[in-house]
């Protein structure tokens, strides 16, 4: 009984913790220009199929997934200077159509590339899986809690107490005033795309053990990440890791529990609720309209 | 002023007939007529979704749900149950609005992203439902649709008719109806839209505060056009179940509504005609790119892409924009 809960536990926080970074990529974008990125998931995508491939031509594991993460921060810095950059004046609903013309046409190289098929990433440790309380823990799962963690903490560091930081802090708060005190806000966008490519290659990347890889997985992860950030309050980066470990958890108990046919229906009835009671998520920031 | 806006607005219709019913003389094969018929039909269900997009300014990436809510009604009510077509359509429509009413009150009241999270959301889990009860729906396998028929009087596409003496094909018999079905959404459309109720609307797009300043009960009409949009939905979505005659859940798919949403923003939104033209646009260029095979995705996103960034207005609005310079220019070198 126990044991099964523990287990439904661990699934949930695994997953929980690549939504969490898929949202924290969101809520970096979404700060930075207030553009909602469907092409988020790709990074994942990219970050694994790439990976996979590589490794497969010999190339050896950690450098592969250097190679990954680095083609995944190209393409995220692409995507801000050749897409978004130029619609800077477009609508909300515009802008939301051009990142998906963005993930369809990363989507479709991908699969020109790598095919259709899915693809097997071997674990990083062990495949020997632990056993808590009667409960299993993949190795793999691990990986994906502390590397989760790591970033975490990185990006923390990275918005406290560097200067690049707080320019994208400072931009996303007023671009006009980040402007005259001398931040160069276009780079500053620029980087807060790369950065999120960066962090959801990685995910990408620790996963796929779990997960499997395929040129179409970034869909329903992204979305899921979209809600995980929804969940927390767009723009909160406290929302996005809270957002996205209630959702996976919440998830895992409802495949348990209930019915695993229905757990995606759970987490959209969950989104909907929350939005219902709290129209701006758990932590989003209390908004005055300035008419 | 207000005259030669609704003479403007007669003549896009006008223009819209005489492509309806223009068409045949180019077309004749079955396939081609399928596909003016499949058009038809999405680009009216596009029309009414504009209204809440293009007119009342709100966001919907679920619009496929009431679609396929509207195509599984009537599709569950005519097969398992023997229903007539007619009555299945319309009980489905107010099962519709009925959901949309529910549903839109709350959401509504979200803005921006949050509206688009929300909306999705909805849409998605109409799509679960529709793929795992599978006792009733058929589940992913989809279930058949019987021929729509009015009064004992059967419309198929295997069907032979005659119309004013004339033999037609049931292909083409289809065709035309959708493209009447079509007319007669656009001409509701535009009367909404030049009613009471559409200057709401467009106010409440302006600003929904200024709006509420001067009296609009905007969560009323926004409401109000989230039903009517999801009514246009369900209507089209039963003809397209009875005109396909068969249906799976890929009708209510997240993919859908990005579709109907594209087209409504790609043909411009807050025009009509545009949006029908958005809707032709993104029904034909599947077809025209699948000559080029794998590259079809790559060619697709991208097209989409550059078009959106080039013409963030959407293509009909761009359109006119550059006639009208062009006509400025003229007139000005004249001078």
């Amino acid at each position: 009984m126990f044991s099964e809960f523990l287990q439904y536990l661990f699934t949930g926080i695994t997953i929980g913790a690549t939504y969490a970074l898929i949202a924290l990529g969101f809520t970096l974008i979404y700060n930075a220009s207030h553009v909602i990125n469907f092409a988020q998931g790709e990074f994942l995508m990219i970050g694994g199929m790439a990976t996979v491939s590589l490794t497969a031509m010999g190339v050896p594991m950690l450098l592969a997934i250097v190679l990954a993460v680095v083609l995944a921060g190209v393409l995220g810095i692409a995507l801000q200077r050749l897409a978004i950059a130029p619609a800077k004046n477009a609508d909300v609903v515009t802008l939301i159509i051009i990142t998906i013309g963005a993930s369809i046409f990363i989507r479709g190289l991908a699969q020109l590339v790598w095919g259709k098929e899915y693809h097997v990433m071997p674990n990083f440790s062990s495949d020997e899986p632990i056993e808590i309380f009667g409960a299993v823990l993949n190795t793999q799962s691990l990986w994906v809690l502390g590397v989760g963690a790591v970033l975490v903490a990185v990006l923390v560091y990275f918005f406290t107490r560097t200067l690049t930081g707080k320019a994208i802090l400072a931009t996303s708060m007023n671009k006009d005033a980040a402007r005259l005190v001398g931040i160069r806000t276009q780079v500053v966008l620029m980087l807060a795309f790369m950065v999120s490519a960066l962090l959801g290659s990685i995910a990408g990347i620790v996963v796929a053990p779990i997960t499997f890889t395929s040129y179409d997985i970034g869909i329903i992860l992204g979305l899921k990440g979209f809600v995980a950030a929804a969940i927390g309050g767009l723009g909160s980066g406290l929302g996005a890791v809270v957002g996205g470990l209630a959702l996976g958890v919440v998830e895992a108990m409802a495949a348990g529990y209930l019915s695993s046919d229905y757990k995606d229906a759970v987490a959209f009835s969950m989104i909907l609720l929350v939005l219902f009671f709290m129209p701006r998520g758990l932590f989003g920031a209390k908004v005055v309209e300035r008419v | 002023m207000m005259a030669r806006f609704s003479d403007f607005r007669l003549k896009g219709l006008v223009f819209l007939a005489i492509v309806v019913f223009a068409l045949p003389m180019f077309i004749s094969n079955p396939f081609h007529y399928g596909l003016a018929t499949q058009t038809a039909l999405v680009a009216a269900a596009v029309v009414g979704l504009n209204l809440l997009v293009g007119f009342a300014g709100q966001i919907s990436l679920g619009h496929a749900g009431f679609f396929g809510l509207g195509a599984y009604f009537s599709a569950i009510m005519t097969s398992n149950y023997g229903w007539s077509a007619i009555p299945a359509l319309v009980l489905g429509a107010v099962f519709v609005a009925i959901i949309a009413w529910i549903v839109g009150r709350p959401i509504l009241r979200l803005k921006g992203h949050y509206l688009s999270m929300a909306t999705l959301a909805v849409g998605f889990i109409i799509a679960i439902i529709l793929n795992n009860e599978r006792e009733i729906t058929g589940g992913p396998d989809g279930m058949p649709v019987p021929s729509f028929d009015v009064f004992g009087w059967e419309l198929s596409v295997f069907g032979q008719y005659s119309l004013f003496g004339m033999d037609i094909s049931g292909d083409l018999a289809w065709y035309l109806f959708a493209g009447v079905v079509l007319l007669v959404a656009v001409w509701l459309a535009q009367n909404l839209i030049d009613s009471p109720i559409g200057r709401a609307l467009r106010s409440v797009h302006g600003s929904e505060v200024a709006a509420s300043v001067v009296g609009v009960n905007t969560a009323k009409y926004k409401s109000l056009v989230f039903v009517i949009s999801a009514v246009y939905a369900s209507v089209m979505g039963a003809l397209y179940g009875h005109f396909q005659g068969f249906i799976t859940p890929s009708v209510a798919s997240f993919d859908f509504s990005i579709l109907l949403i594209t087209m409504v923003v790609l043909g411009g939104m807050g025009s009509t005609i545009g949006v029908i033209i958005g809707a032709v646009v993104l029904e034909l260029l599947p077809q025209l790119l699948a000559d080029f095979q794998e590259m079809e995705m790559v060619l697709f996103g991208l097209i989409l892409m550059l078009t959106m960034i080039f013409m963030p207005k959407g293509l009909l609005p761009t359109a006119a924009n550059l006639l009208a310079k062009r006509r400025a220019k003229s007139a000005g070198g004249d001078a």
